[in-house]
């Protein structure tokens, strides 16, 4: 009996399928329809979900790798469906996610000749990816399919794109079904130990320390580290500051926590970096949103770095010691040798901060986002998933609702790319069939992905999409009105849809919210629909203002907590 | 009329601008050049010489790039490119500790009476004839980018019809690897 051969999107998909990927999101195309094929004719465990654009596939995968840890595949096809996933792979290389993403190709006999939707994706996604591929052997695929899972999610994970020609997913495939990997310049196994010389110079460090802090961020998220990062904590009576991309690696409602540090973080996580005789790095790439000015960073503390990629140390910031490799296993030296400091008059200094500027917000003069995100905060108990685009409300939420668990915050940190939030809800969803989860987005970025309601629709998602609509993009008006006399330019969102009935035609129910009296049923009543996705339209007052604010490039003590009097000098910084 | 720019314009060398020489050891795979080009580009580093070839093991090519800039910058990219997946290392290597050589090869516009006097720089700096007409002659000099950069000068009393250099490569002294 003679069985006819596998072809090479055939290898590709049941490889897919054995490295233990459960959803692909895509969408089809010419040089893409013998992977789509694939799909078909391969018995797999996998789930194929149809997105309404490629950028939406890339950000479900996204939220998907946020909630789990593990990477999803996305399947486009190429040209204009390749090019749209560049965004997406920007975002999650920027935040450090694991994705795989597929593009169909044009056949190799054309490329460079500009034919139909032909595009260099290898070379236009190089800087966003951890890696590319573009295959030339169809024998190659479940090798080069094992590579890209192994370099996605190992060491500091990242996307990684594999570019495949028609001819070559088409052709029959004769080759290993599990050969050897070949990576000679890649060894992710390094992380896991670390210099012991460097340890012993922390610990001692450390054990010096009156007025410590550990920052936090994704690093300490990707690692698992959040039990060690406890114990530590908890050991040493430390408390612990989060970047925003760090929140819920340690309990934002821990007596120890300080909330998020940063341009709009907490005040007394800004003042404790400020005042602060050691400073213990957890996986945050000291970003430019959290040191303000460079040099005056942590210049009374000592620095110790916990990273896993070598080339974090000394990029923003010169540590006085660095220890290179996995969060976890740092965390896990630190703890056999931690001891108890003295730390009392340091966190009742802090707790003094906290009670003199306490995150807070204005409960009169029309609905705040603060309180519709509030009280989704308050009647879930903190128990969802949260997902949030970028703006103002994205940093409402970052302050109001608190995450005690990791992997409960899907936010887009280092690229800042509005679009982010509802998509990667949907990802999340998928991932989390049986958690609440909550999409807050501006009227701004849910017009950017608003698309992707149908896939929500279809798949029924019970996903609470939240529009924090104040007609605005918000962010940008603050600065200007902060720091450009209030010269409104190209922010006013005029033309804004009827959301309710964009919703409707969807099929999707939703409820509006007007007045802050009414936001307690409402967020009830959204919360406890349970059939498909909801949509949940805040009509909010257009000019509220984020506090407290550190103006970029400014240093951290030159944060302000309340709108200022006199007008601001134009920030100096970055973004 | 156009005026040419050759390799022979003579360009100012920007005061504290360190020259440094990368030694990559990389994958033998289409698009390695590129990925290390992005990461010298994105930092607004420019290449001032590039020699790329296959290495004795073919899978693995080498490629000496000679950059100028700040040696602060340059701690990043030299980790920055470590980092891509295609690189097996990327070391820097002082000029103490290593030797570099670059290869010129130099057309010189040529009378038979000039003849004499460019065979006798030629002989001066070890190099050879290798094209010869009535009215030109190539020269091809190797050694260190000094010894090629004062042959250029020398050979300049003549027309300098074109230069090309090879750019430098580099190899670690002793047995350490490059």
């Amino acid at each position: 009996m003679s069985t006819t051969p596998l072809d090479g999107a055939q290898a590709l998909i049941k490889t897919l399928d054995d490295l233990g990927i459960e959803y692909i999101f895509g969408y089809s195309g010419g040089a893409a329809i013998p992977i789509f094929d694939a799909l078909e004719t391969v018995e797999t465990k996998m789930r194929f979900v149809l997105v309404r654009h490629e950028q939406g596939a890339v950000h479900m995968a996204d939220g998907y790798a946020r909630a789990t840890g593990k990477p999803a595949a996305v399947l486009v096809t190429s040209g204009p469906g390749a090019g749209n996933t560049v965004t997406g792979l920007m975002t999650a290389q920027m935040d450090s996610v694991p994705m795989i993403v597929l593009c169909g190709q044009q056949v190799t006999w054309m490329l460079g000749k500009d034919a139909f939707q032909e595009a260099d994706i290898f070379g236009i996604t190089m800087p966003v990816v951890k890696h590319n591929y573009l295959v030339k052997e169809t024998n190659d695929l479940p090798k080069i399919a094992r590579e890209a899972y192994h370099i996605a999610t190992t060491g500091r994970p990242g996307p990684v794109l594999i570019d495949i020609p028609k001819d070559i997913s088409s052709a029959e495939f004769h080759g290993d079904m599990n050969p050897p990997l070949d990576l000679p310049g890649y060894h992710p196994d390094e992380a896991f130990s670390i210099d012991p010389a460097a340890i012993e110079e922390a610990v001692r460090m450390i054990s010096h320390a009156r007025q410590p802090v550990i920052l936090a961020g994704q690093g300490a998220m990707i690692a698992r580290a959040g039990e060690e990062l406890l114990e530590l904590a908890e050991t040493l009576r430390c408390p612990v500051t989060t970047t925003l991309l760090g929140k819920g690696v340690f309990p934002e409602t821990h007596e120890l926590s300080l909330g998020m540090l940063g341009m709009h973080g907490t005040a007394y996580a800004n003042k404790a970096m400020v005042e602060a005789d050691l400073i213990l790095n957890v996986g945050s790439r000291f970003d430019d949103r959290i040191i303000g000015k460079p040099h005056m960073f942590g210049r009374n503390a000592n620095i110790i770095h916990i990273d896993i990629d070598p080339a974090e140390m000394n990029k923003m910031i010169r540590p006085h010691v660095q220890l290179i490799g996995d969060a976890k296993s740092a965390l896990t030296e630190l703890n056999v040798r931690a001891g108890r400091l003295e730390t009392e008059a340091w966190i009742e200094k802090l707790n003094s901060y906290k009670k003199k500027h306490p995150l807070t917000f204005r409960k009169q003069g029309g609905l705040r986002m603060q309180q519709v995100i509030q009280e989704f905060y308050l009647q879930t108990k903190g128990k969802a998933i949260v997902s949030t685009d970028v703006g103002q409300h994205q940093m409402w939420a970052a302050q109001f609702f608190l995450n005690d668990r990791p992997h409960e915050w899907l936010s887009s940190g280092g690229a800042g790319t509005m679009g982010f939030g509802f998509p990667a809800a949907i990802g999340a969803q998928f991932a989390c069939p049986d958690k609440t989860v909550i999409a807050f987005c501006g009227d701004g970025g849910f017009q950017m992905t608003l698309f992707e309601l149908a896939t929500a629709a279809i798949h029924k998602l019970p996903l609470k999409i939240v529009v924090l609509n104040n007609h605005y993009l918000g962010m940008v008006r603050q600065w200007q009105e902060l720091f450009f006399d209030n010269r409104e330019s190209g922010v006013d969102l005029i033309g804004n849809p009827d959301f309710g009935k964009l919703a409707a035609a969807y099929g999707i129910p939703s409820v509006g919210i007007k007045r802050p009296a009414d936001v307690s049923r409402m967020v009830a009543k959204a919360l406890d629909y349970n059939d498909g996705p909801i949509l949940i339209h805040a009509e909010c007052v257009k000019t509220d203002n984020v506090f407290p604010m550190i103006p970029a490039g400014a240093a951290l003590e030159d944060m302000i907590t309340e709108p200022p009097k006199t007008k601001m000098a134009k920030p100096t910084g970055s973004t | 009329m156009s005026s040419v720019i050759t390799t022979d314009t003579p360009v100012e060398e920007p005061a504290n601008q360190a020259v440094h020489t990368l030694s990559v050891f990389v994958n033998n795979k289409a698009g390695v050049l590129m990925r290390i080009c992005q990461v010298f580009a994105r930092r607004g580093f420019n290449i001032d010489s590039l020699v790329v070839s296959q290495g004795r093991d073919a899978r693995f090519s080498r490629m000496t790039i000679g950059i100028s800039g700040n040696p602060g910058g340059l701690e990043q990219i030299i980790k920055q490119v470590h980092k891509l997946i295609d690189v097996i290392h990327c070391f820097e290597h002082t000029s103490e500790e290593s030797v570099t050589r670059e290869l010129l090869l130099i057309k010189l516009k040529c009378s038979p009476e000039e003849r004499s006097q460019a065979l006798q720089i030629t002989e001066h700096f070890g190099g050879k004839t290798v094209d010869l007409t009535p009215t030109s002659m190539i020269v091809t000099i190797h050694g260190g980018s000094r010894k090629v950069d004062s042959a250029i000068g020398m050979f300049s009393q003549f027309q300098i019809i074109e230069t090309v250099r090879t750019g430098k490569v580099v190899m670690a002294r002793g047995e350490q690897a490059t």
